[in-house]
C-alpha cells in the first residue's frame, strides 16, 4: 500500500508514482488532494487508487484499467476521456463529467451538475443522483444511467448511446425521444447498476436514445438545427 | 478567469478569525486572477445615525484627515476617518448622498467604493497575497467576506476596474464572467443618471443591481430582473449585511462550488478555495444551479 501526500510531494510526483505502479491491483492511496486539479490522470494499469478527500477538476482524465475511487466531492471534468477500468466518487461532481469517455464504468454516487457524458464515446456512466442541463449531448455510444432527475435538455443531439432515467426529466433535446425498453436493454440496465452497486429497481426507469432526424441534413428539420 | 470567494461564519466562535480563514481562499485563486484583487468585509458596523464610507485614492500621501474636516464643515456633519493603505474608512453623520455628492464637486481623484452600516471594501492591483497584506486583512474579524481575483478581460486592469462593485447601501458584486450587452446597458443606465468609473463589464452589471434597488426592487427582484436583461456569462456572488447571494447564468457557463457545515458556509469558483478550511473534508459540496438564486442571510 502506497500512501501520497499530495501536499508534501506535489501533483507532478503523486501522478509520475501513480503513473509508474505497473503490479496489477497494486493499492495507492493519495491523501491530502485538497481539490488539486488533474490528480490520477493517465493511468494506464490495473491498479486501485483511493483519492482521500475531495479533488479538483479533470481527476482521474484518460484513466485506462485502473480503478479509482474518490472519498468525496470531484470537480469539472471528472474521467474526462477515458478509455477503460472504473472510476467512483462518493459525493457529488461538477460539470461534464465522463466527457467523451471511451468505455471503462463511471459512477457518481450523489448528483453531477451539466453536461454528464457530453460527446461520450462508449463509456458506461451511473449516476446515483441527479443530472443537470444538456446531460447526454452529443452523446456517441455508451450507455448513462440516472438513478434520480436529469435537467434540461437532456440528450440534445444524440447519436446511439443509450439514456436510462428514473426520476423526472425537465426537457428532452432536439433528436431525442423516449425509447422501448426491451429485455435486452433492461438486462444491461440491471447489469450497470449491480456493477456500479447502486440499489435501484430497473423496471422503474425509461429508456431514450435518438430518433435519428438529425443524422441528415433536411429542410423540414431547419427549426431543430 | 478571474475567481470568486465568499465565507459566511454561522459559528461566532470563529468570527474572530475571519480574516485568517478567508486568506488561503483569495489566495489559492491567485492562478484565475493574477492581476488584481479585492474583498468586501462586514464588520463592526456603526451607530445608526451614521454611515460608513470605503474611500480610495492614487496616492499614497493624500490627507484624509484634512478631507474630514472639510467634509464635516462643508456639510456640518460628524467625521472620522482611519486611513489603511490606499483606502480610508470614513464614518460620518452625513448622508450617502451628501457624501458622495461633496466628493464629486471637492475631491476629484476620491473615489467612493462602497458604503453601508458595516460593509468595507478593499481593492488593488496585484497579487492576492499582496494586496490581502496592504490592507492588514489577514487580522480582521467579522461575520463574511466576499473576494475577487482578476484576469482582465473586458478593460484595463486598474485600482478602480477591480472587484468588488457597489451596488447599494451594504450591498457589493463580484463577477467572473463576461457580459456581451454592457455597452447598450452601460448608455441606458447612463441616461438614467448613473455615473461609471470604468469601462468595466462588471461595473454596469453592479450599476444595473444599483438602479433596479434605487427603484425600488429587493435583492432578489433585482437578481431575477437580471437574468432577463444581463447577456452573457456570469456567477456573481454578492455581498449582503447579513450573508450573500449567489447566481449563476442560464447555462452555467462559469464554474461555482458551494459547501456547507455547521460552522459556515462557502462558495467559490473552485473547491481547492474552500479545502482549507476547517472541517472541510466533512462538508456538503455541491455545486450551484443555473438561474437559481441561492442566499444564505436575510435577503433585503
Amino acid at each position: 500500500m502506497t500512501s501520497l501526500d499530495l501536499q508534501s510531494i506535489g501533483l507532478r510526483e503523486v501522478n509520475k508514482k501513480l503513473q509508474s505502479m505497473s503490479i496489477p491491483n497494486s493499492l495507492a492511496t493519495v491523501i491530502n488532494p485538497m481539490g488539486g486539479h488533474a490528480i490520477a490522470c493517465g493511468l494506464q494499469h490495473e491498479i486501485q487508487v483511493t483519492i482521500d478527500g475531495h479533488a479538483g477538476f479533470y481527476c482521474a482524465g484518460m484513466n485506462k484499467l485502473a480503478n479509482v475511487t474518490v472519498n468525496g466531492h470531484a470537480g469539472v471534468g471528472l474521467a474526462e476521456n477515458m478509455m477503460s477500468g472504473t472510476v467512483r466518487v462518493t459525493g457529488n461532481a461538477s460539470q461534464a463529467a465522463g466527457a467523451t469517455a471511451h468505455g471503462g464504468l463511471l459512477i457518481i454516487e450523489g448528483d453531477t451538475s451539466s453536461r454528464c457524458g457530453i460527446s461520450m464515446k462508449g463509456v458506461d456512466i451511473v449516476v446515483g443522483g441527479s443530472v443537470g442541463h444538456m446531460s447526454g449531448f452529443m452523446a456517441q455510444a455508451g450507455n448513462l444511467v440516472i438513478c434520480g432527475d436529469a435537467g434540461e435538455a437532456l440528450g440534445d443531439s444524440i447519436y446511439e448511446a443509450h439514456i436510462y432515467v428514473q426520476g423526472n426529466i425537465e426537457s428532452l433535446g432536439s433528436d431525442c425521444e423516449e425509447k422501448d425498453m426491451d429485455a435486452e436493454h433492461l438486462s444491461k440496465l440491471t447489469e450497470l447498476l449491480a456493477r456500479a452497486n447502486i440499489k435501484a429497481n430497473s423496471k422503474a426507469f425509461k429508456r431514450y436514445g435518438s430518433a435519428r432526424t438529425l443524422y441528415n441534413f433536411h429542410p423540414d428539420n431547419a427549426g431543430v438545427y | 478567469m478571474c475567481g470568486i470567494v465568499g465565507l459566511y461564519l454561522k459559528n461566532e466562535v470563529l468570527r474572530p478569525q475571519l480574516g485568517s480563514l478567508f486568506q488561503p481562499m483569495l489566495s489559492q485563486m491567485r492562478s484565475r486572477g493574477p492581476d488584481s484583487a479585492g474583498v468586501a468585509i462586514y464588520r463592526d458596523p456603526v451607530d445608526p445615525h451614521q454611515l460608513k464610507y470605503s474611500l480610495a485614492h492614487d496616492r499614497a500621501d493624500f490627507d484624509w484627515p484634512q478631507l474630514c474636516k472639510d467634509l464635516d464643515t462643508a456639510c456640518d456633519c460628524q467625521s472620522s476617518v482611519n486611513q489603511i493603505d490606499s483606502h480610508a474608512i470614513l464614518v460620518s453623520t452625513a448622508s450617502e448622498r451628501t457624501v458622495s455628492h461633496w466628493l464629486k464637486e471637492n475631491q476629484t481623484g476620491v473615489r467612493l467604493v462602497g458604503s453601508g452600516s458595516s460593509i468595507e471594501i478593499f481593492k488593488e492591483v496585484g497579487l492576492p497575497d499582496d494586496v490581502y497584506s496592504r490592507f492588514n486583512l489577514a487580522e480582521a474579524h467579522g461575520t463574511h467576506m466576499i473576494g475577487h481575483t482578476r484576469m482582465a478581460t473586458e478593460s484595463a486592469v486598474t485600482t478602480a476596474g477591480s472587484h468588488p462593485f457597489a451596488t447599494g447601501a451594504d450591498l457589493c458584486l463580484v463577477h467572473n464572467g463576461s457580459l456581451s450587452n454592457h455597452n447598450r446597458l452601460r448608455r441606458q443606465l447612463e441616461k438614467a443618471g448613473l455615473e461609471f468609473q470604468t469601462e468595466n463589464d462588471s461595473e454596469v452589471a453592479a450599476a444595473y443591481m444599483t438602479l433596479k434597488i434605487r427603484e425600488g426592487a429587493s435583492l432578489r427582484e433585482a437578481l431575477e430582473q437580471a437574468l432577463i436583461d444581463l447577456d452573457g456569462f456570469y456567477t456573481f456572488c454578492v455581498g449582503t449585511t447579513t450573508g450573500f447571494a449567489v447566481l449563476r447564468d442560464p447555462i452555467a457557463c462559469k464554474h461555482a462550488v458551494m459547501a456547507e457545515t455547521d460552522d459556515w458556509v462557502a462558495m467559490a469558483t473552485e473547491y481547492r478555495a474552500i479545502a482549507s478550511l476547517p472541517g472541510s473534508e466533512g462538508a456538503a459540496i455541491w455545486e450551484p444551479k443555473p438561474q437559481t438564486i441561492y442566499v444564505w442571510g436575510e435577503l433585503q
